[in-house]
């Protein structure tokens, strides 16, 4: 039996470049926000200085190699002054398709004007983090930074060290969010880095719905550092949906920590299709009895891209519910990572948790890493894993070809079908459509001459 | 007249080892046949030949297919040609739906017959009568093609298909083994209602029962990778009273290709 639980590497000294970049980052936007974000700011700094970019031989890091990211600009890009030809043409799902509270962000920075909040009820807020750290001070310090954690992941630790703009979303106790909210996160200029910050607070019995959507515009590299936290109160339900869609030259790191308290739900969708590097790290924790929570993700890889997802059910209260589905297909020379942490902790009797990871590689040179992990200290519990990696079943391609459908056509619908599972889970129908849609676009392109996903590029842009 | 299915002199091998051994046979539009024959004497081997199946090769001998060689199309053009194939044992197709596979396929072949396609309203409408024929549960149709399908409902979700795409060339692999009684009937008659003076069925079963419902023109026995006799229907009562020993005894000795290991 093990009797620590950690997530950290050993410390390696931090590069100076995000030291220095801080630095510099204090004396443009430290002033502004309230005197504890300056605090919460210093100590993800301080944190980030003891842990230092993940070294390479890190059991967490293993495939992803850190050092690609850590040799990256750390600076924040300033507010750009770039046009955005509209959100039409950069997200998934056209306005008319999805009514929806939509917040968009241009390198980290919220774009009022592409921006538009629907109607609310009283005390509900869908705000930019940077106006409800002005306005709503308190409320925020009382959530912010309390799932996150920090003090043990380097990327969370500089995000909060950077900590700008974002979006807040707050729900108080048993009302549901009529509108689901979208965020959509453009990333516009080459070489900087955004390090965006969403807050999703439901209260006891509240409902919401969040899609976290990350673009870039061009086809230059661009580095995003995103972290969600999600605070679930007694009995609230949030859904929260991570499309990551960004070029396939960037690189992405997306963190998501959940805290779950008595008999709420937490439901995460990840779908990561873009950039050359993408690491998602996706951790629920139920603090409560009687919560569950669904993992569920997709992911696909062309060309040379990295994907990866490290998840993690944290049970650390009785009667829990953790569900996780987690799809890949990998084309080309691309590579998937997945890995997926159980932990039922000594308190957790009657947990119920259940994992499968299944993959299909299109190419004899895709690869894919799949490690289950289980830690189980109650006695009480039922755990269950699997994890596959294989090709299409060829006697499903015959019968399909032997029905008049060509074998182009026959691969596309068996691995339509194989993602759809994971979509069909999503609960909003628009987005569920467009992405059906969406890879089979891209598995035409694939199966015809394999590159990584293509994204549309936006009309009329000048660059 | 040219036939519609003309198999010469076919040689096969699976994995290296030759299981069809010279086979011949000639089916006319209009025409039933029968093949019967002993487990693993190739039946199912020829109806993977027919249609395509990977995995087989070829060593000498053509099939043709209204007198065009079938042996180097595309599984898929030789269903969009006509051939059908009912397999012995269905796949599972998991998240692909029943219809959208059906209108999919239905399209398919209707674009090659130079038919218009048919959108979604105008399939309900066509689908509709051919579902009533063979008594299938419409709520098949909304779930993954044959996904959890009971082994009845597998075979007669075959005989669906091939009610929907209307093949010139039907080959049916065992399609009665696995139904009821009632379904065998049920069955028989949706294959019954198919029968057109320009197409032809081939069914390949072990049960003389079958051919009291799909009454055959033709019967053949299968045995060792040829047909070893062929007869009128009576001789299907023939096998279901003496079996198969008289006829492969008899056929041993007049055929070398037995001596080879
Ligand atoms: N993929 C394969 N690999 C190896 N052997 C094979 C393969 N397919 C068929 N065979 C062999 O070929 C022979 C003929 O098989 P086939 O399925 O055609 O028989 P059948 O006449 O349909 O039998 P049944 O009445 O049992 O359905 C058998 O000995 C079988 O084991
Ligand atoms: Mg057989």
């Amino acid at each position: 039996m093990k009797s620590t639980l950690t997530h950290t590497a050993p410390a390696k000294p931090a590069p100076p470049g995000p030291l220095e970049a801080f630095e510099r980052f204090e004396k443009r936007a430290g002033h502004a926000g309230p005197p504890w974000l300056r605090a919460l700011r210093t100590s993800g700094i301080s944190y980030f200085g003891e842990l230092g970019f993940p070294a390479a031989h890190h059991e967490d890091w293993r495939f992803t190699t850190p050092s690609v990211l850590a040799e990256r600009a750390y600076a924040p890009a300033p507010r750009p002054d770039v046009q955005i030809p509209g959100v039409a043409s950069l997200s998934l799902v056209p306005d008319g398709e999805l009514e929806a509270h939509r917040l968009v962000f241009v390198d980290g920075h919220f774009a009022p004007r592409l921006s538009r909040v629907l109607p609310l009820e009283p005390e509900q807020v869908v705000t930019n983090l940077r106006e409800a750290l002005e306005f709503q001070s308190s409320l925020v310090e009382s959530f912010l930074g309390r799932a996150a954690r920090h003090e043990t992941s380097a990327f969370a630790a500089l995000n909060t060290a950077f900590l700008e703009d974002g979006a807040f979303v707050y729900l108080p106790a048993g009302r549901e969010l009529a509108a689901p909210v979208h965020l959509l996160f453009v990333s516009s200029q080459p070489g900087v880095v955004s390090h965006p910050r969403v807050l999703v607070v439901a209260r006891a019995g509240a409902r919401a719905q969040v899609i976290e959507e990350y673009v870039s515009l061009g086809e230059q590299a661009g580095f995003t550092n995103a972290v969600t936290e999600i605070a679930a109160g007694p009995g609230a339900q949030v859904e929260h949906v991570r499309l990551q869609r960004e070029n396939g030259a960037s690189l992405h790191v997306g963190t998501v920590e959940a805290r779950q308290y008595k008999d709420s739900r937490v439901l995460s969708h990840s779908v990561s299709t873009g950039a050359r590097l993408a690491r998602h790290n996706i951790h629920l924790r139920f603090e409560e009895p009687g919560c569950e929570g669904v993992l569920n993700g997709l992911y696909t890889g062309a060309g040379d891209q990295l994907v990866d997802h490290h998840t993690i059910a944290d049970h650390r209260s009785p009667h829990c519910q953790s569900h996780e589905f987690y799809h890949g297909i990998l084309s080309g020379r691309s590579r998937g990572v997945f890995n997926g942490r159980i932990y039922v902790r000594q308190d957790a009797q009657k947990t119920d948790a259940k994992q499968t990871n299944r993959n299909l590689l299109l190419s004899n040179e895709a690869t894919v890493y799949t490690k289950p992990q289980l830690e189980i200290w109650a006695d009480d519990v039922k755990c269950t894993h699997g994890a596959t990696v294989g090709q299409l079943d060829e006697n499903a391609v015959f019968y399909l070809r032997s029905r008049g459908i060509g074998e182009a056509r026959a691969r596309r619908m068996l691995i339509g079908a194989f993602a759809s599972e994971t979509i069909g889970r999503i609960g909003v129908e628009a987005l569920r459509a467009r992405l059906d849609e969406t890879l089979q676009a891209w598995l035409a392109e694939e199966l015809a001459a394999p590159g990584p996903l293509p994204l549309p590029h936006p009309p009329g842009l000048t660059t | 007249m040219t036939p519609l299915l003309e198999i010469n002199q076919l040689n096969a091998t699976v994995e290296g080892r030759q299981i069809l051994k010279g086979l011949s046979l000639t089916v006319h539009a209009g025409e039933v046949h029968a093949i019967m024959g002993p487990n693993g004497s190739g039946k199912s081997t020829l109806a993977s030949i027919l249609s395509g199946r990977p995995g087989y090769e070829v060593t000498g001998g053509s099939a043709a297919l209204d007198g065009e060689d079938l042996l180097g199309m595309k599984p898929e053009d030789r269903a969009r040609k006509g051939l059908f194939l009912a397999f012995q044992y269905p796949v599972e197709i998991p998240g692909v739906n029943s219809t959208y596979f059906l209108k999919a396929a239905l399209n398919e072949v209707r674009k090659a017959r130079g038919l218009p396609e048919l959108d979604a309203l105008e399939f309900l409408e066509f689908i509709k009568a051919k579902m009533k024929v063979l008594e299938l549960d419409p709520s098949l149709l909304n779930r993954p093609v044959n996904e959890g399908f009971s082994g009845g409902e597998k075979k007669r979700n075959e005989i669906f298909q091939m009610a929907i795409l209307e093949p010139r060339l039907a080959i049916l692999d065992e399609t009665d083994s696995g139904l009821d009684i009632d379904a065998l009937r049920i069955v028989a008659e949706g294959v019954n209602r198919l029968r057109k003076p320009d197409n032809a069925q081939v069914v390949i079963t072990h049960y003389q029962r079958l051919l009291d419902y799909i009454v055959p023109d033709y019967v053949h026995v299968l045995h060792d990778g040829r047909i070893v006799k062929s007869g009128g229907k009576e001789l299907a009562y023939e096998l279901e009273r003496r079996g198969y020993d008289w006829l492969t005894s008899e056929a041993r000795p007049v055929s070398p290709e037995l001596t080879t290991a």
